[in-house]
């Protein structure tokens, strides 16, 4: 009894088991290194780019958070403007719902920077310590002068890549330029350190040290993917009924060189040279079907297809497919009611966000009625009502305002010397604004009445309005 | 899909060794070893937290922490080192704080300027409102109110400052004498000698001036002991009743009413009830003054948001 628990104590923590992986070249392998040079040249250059504006920061796509605004080209983002921040990562998530519906975890498999930065620090790796069965040699190595330098340039080179990535995250929140100076001569604010630092420990971490065990165990994207698919999503898959025969897989020994020979023989096409598991970054053999750890990274299909090309075989033997084209033998369906679903509601999403972006409001005014007191009387019998208005002038230019009133009988609007005012580019202000009517002239309770700002000189603005309210006794 | 995995991938799945009723026995499927090392790396990073930050208690104090120490100016103006805490913290980011340094400057701004400027720069203005609502809250709306005004129930115990009738005068100047040297808001009580009659009569002549409807003998006969000696009312009201800054006395022909809760009545003789009872127990309100509680910057921006409530003059 005694020892069984012991064993069972002992099995509850599993290490790491290295994984090598072997290089590929093919199709996939080529669309994927695509993919990461355009995803690398965005990120890293992205924050060097100029970008002239009438007013504000001259950098392309500048968080500003000091300052409070957002500078996308030539769009500029204001706090008032966050609600978009919703509507993009609902975007995001239903964008990957619908692909993960139609083609299972592409994103995973090309997009996600886990994929694409550990593809670079395999690079690394593989660059300085050599193909699969060089690394998995030096692993097994004594600590020598030769595994100390080649396991240390490889870290050293890691460490460089990982601050590179957390340098270029962190000069996204200030003038690049200027901020890389600064952050070299030790005079960047404190944030910009532990940001940078922080992001260079995590990639320096998840793409060097952790990698699959980001995807498989971290990630709950993975896992809600995973929940996503339908027996017609794309999946990576190994085609087991060519590949096993009636009597299985067997090597390309004698007599079994030639497909005809083999199907005589009763195997099937697959040599079981290990290929497809040697390069599987997530170390599965996906020749035991749909497995979570599986990142559809379509390298294992390179790898096949290379063997097969050089037996002068058909490709295929591990090939993009569907759980309905394996088992039923028929096309996947794409038109389902959960991708048209999807369809939609990514469709109104992409509407509404493009409709609300594109209508952006030069001038922000928002009213809001002191409530107390509601009302006061004045000496003279009126009834007063007291509003604070905000106000924003997002124009980039001086924007001279005068305020009235439309809609209240009787009314008379006391702003003190701020019935006219000049608003600044990017000036923010609040007001006090008091309203006074008669009561005759108003029977009981609230009347709505409307609010105008108009612009004056400024023949491209339209006026603003916005409703209020007035409460009498 | 783990099913699939274990079943094809062939190999035997781990099992924790046990067996119940002969053959059922539970799956182990071990948690990877770096969750664990995670777990341990917590646990040294509450050691280097229990160096470096106060945390435990002993005896009536507490560990202070190591090389950790904060310096701040105290009330007093001097430098102090102490060890690192938040209220130490706190106190000294509302020194030298981003927002603090801001509200410095704006506050400087605002005391080199002159009422009228400050009233003519509407961001000088919004920074006056929104920094004075604060004062007028810790040290205002206990008598007048959050708004400026009191709810019915606490009618005329002390002034309305959110209307445009102003006692003791609404420009800057005279808001400002008001808040730093205080007021004794008085008024006799004619109660001694005035009987009911006259001050019914009284009260009837005082609702009439501001265009109440009234009984005109009774008025009339009111307005002889308003403007005669009997009452004397001319002497602080005016002859016109239109009142007297510098005794604090009402203008008595708005529609403004101070103290007797003439808007709360619904009967004509309710109002001329709670004239009566003003013009019979007299007023006495008292407003402290505030300059030795509140510094001169306060009592500025104090003056600029009551003047603002009601509109000012």
């Amino acid at each position: 009894m005694e020892n069984e628990q012991d064993q069972a104590v002992g099995h509850l923590y599993e290490a790491r088991k290295s994984i090598f992986p072997r290089s590929v070249k093919g199709r996939f392998r080529d669309l994927k290194w695509g993919i990461l040079a355009f995803a690398y040249g965005v990120y890293f250059l992205l924050p060097w780019l100029r970008w002239e504006r009438d007013t504000g920061r001259d950098q392309a796509v500048l968080f500003d958070l000091v300052g409070r605004k957002f500078y996308l080209f030539d769009l500029t983002v204001y706090p008032q403007d966050i609600f978009w921040l919703a509507g993009l990562l609902m975007l995001a998530a239903y964008l990957l719902f619908f692909v993960t519906g139609i083609a299972g975890r592409v994103f995973c498999g090309y997009f996600c920077f886990q994929t694409l930065w550990t593809d670079v620090f395999v690079l690394v790796e593989r660059l300085v310590q050599g193909e699969r069965p060089a690394r998995i040699r030096l692993s097994k190595q004594k600590w020598d002068a030769e595994k100390i330098f080649k396991i240390g340039t490889t870290h050293l080179l890691w460490m460089l890549v990982a601050f590179f990535t957390g340098l270029s995250f962190v000069l996204y929140w200030g003038d690049a330029p200027q901020l890389i100076g600064d952050f070299f001569t030790l005079q960047a604010p404190f944030a910009a350190y532990a940001t940078a630092l922080f992001l260079t420990a995590t990639t320096y971490v998840m793409a060097g040290h952790a990698r699959e065990q980001v995807c498989t165990y971290m990630c709950p994207y993975s896992r809600f993917q995973s929940a996503m698919f339908d027996s017609d999503s794309l999946i990576v898959s190994y085609d087991a009924k060519r590949g096993e025969g009636d009597k299985g897989r067997a090597r390309a020994g004698r007599n079994l060189k030639t497909r005809e020979t083999r199907t005589e023989a009763g195997v099937g096409d697959c040599i079981d040279c290990g290929y497809c598991v040697q390069v599987c970054p997530t170390g599965i053999d996906i020749r035991n079907g749909l497995q979570i750890q599986c990142i559809s990274c379509a390298l294992c299909i390179d790898a096949c297809d290379t063997i097969m090309d050089s037996l002068e075989w058909p490709r295929g033997l591990v090939a993009y497919t569907s759980e309905r084209q394996v088992s039923e033998g028929k096309r996947a369906r794409l038109l389902r009611p959960k991708v048209l679903g999807y369809f939609a509601v990514l469709m109104v999403i992409v509407t509404a966000l493009v409709w609300s972006v594109s209508h952006q409001q030069k001038f922000d005014m928002t009213i809001s009625q002191v409530r107390q007191p509601l009302f006061v009387t004045l000496s003279d019998g009126r009834i007063q009502n007291s509003y604070e208005i905000k106000m924003n002038n997002k124009t980039g230019a001086n924007l001279m305002l005068a305020f009235s009133l439309d809609g209240l009988p009787g009314a008379e609007l006391d702003m003190g010397k701020f019935q006219a005012i000049i608003l600044a580019p990017e000036q923010r202000l609040r007001l006090t604004a008091r309203v006074r009517s008669h009561p005759d002239l108003l029977v009981g309770g609230s009347h709505s009445f409307v609010f105008r700002a108009t612009p004056i000189k400024r023949d491209d603005l339209q006026e603003f309005m916005q409703n209020a309210v007035f409460t009498t006794p | 899909m783990s099913d699939n995995n274990t079943q094809q991938q062939g190999n035997a799945v781990q099992t924790t060794g046990h067996a119940w009723d002969g053959d059922l026995q539970e799956f182990n499927n071990p948690l990877p070893r770096w969750w664990i090392w995670t777990f341990y790396a917590t646990i040294i990073f509450s050691l280097g937290y229990w160096i470096i930050y106060p945390t435990w208690p002993y005896a009536n104090t507490f560990t202070k922490g190591v090389g950790n120490t904060i310096t701040f100016q105290n009330d007093a103006g001097e430098e102090v080192t102490t060890h690192w805490n938040t209220r130490s913290l706190l106190i000294k980011d509302m020194q030298t704080g981003e927002e603090a340094t801001k509200q410095k400057a704006y506050l400087e701004k605002v005391n080199a300027a002159s009422y009228e400027e400050i009233l003519s720069d509407p961001d000088m203005m919004a920074f006056a409102n929104s920094m004075a609502k604060v004062v007028f809250a810790d040290n205002c709306a206990a008598c007048h109110g959050p708004g400026g005004d009191l709810p019915e129930q606490a009618f005329g115990l002390y002034p309305n400052i959110a209307d445009d009738a102003w006692l003791w005068g609404g420009t800057t100047a005279e808001i400002e004498q008001t808040i730093t040297h205080g007021r004794n808001g008085y008024m006799p009580a004619f109660g001694k000698n005035l009987d009911d009659e006259k001050l019914e009569q009284l009260a009837n002549y005082v609702l009439g001036i501001s265009g109440h409807s009234v009984e005109t003998d009774k008025a009339a006969a009111g307005e002889k002991i308003f403007q005669g000696q009997e009452g004397g009312c001319y002497y602080c009201h005016g002859a016109d009743g239109t009142g007297l800054k510098s005794q604090g006395a009402a203008n008595l022909t708005d529609a403004v009413w101070t103290v007797a809760n003439v808007p709360g009545a619904v009967k004509e003789e309710d109002k001329v009830a709670a004239v009566k009872r003003v013009i019979k127990n007299g007023v006495s309100r008292q407003m402290p003054l505030w300059k030795s509680r509140l510094g001169e910057e306060q009592i500025k921006l104090l003056t600029l948001y009551v003047h603002e409530l009601g509109g000012g003059k």
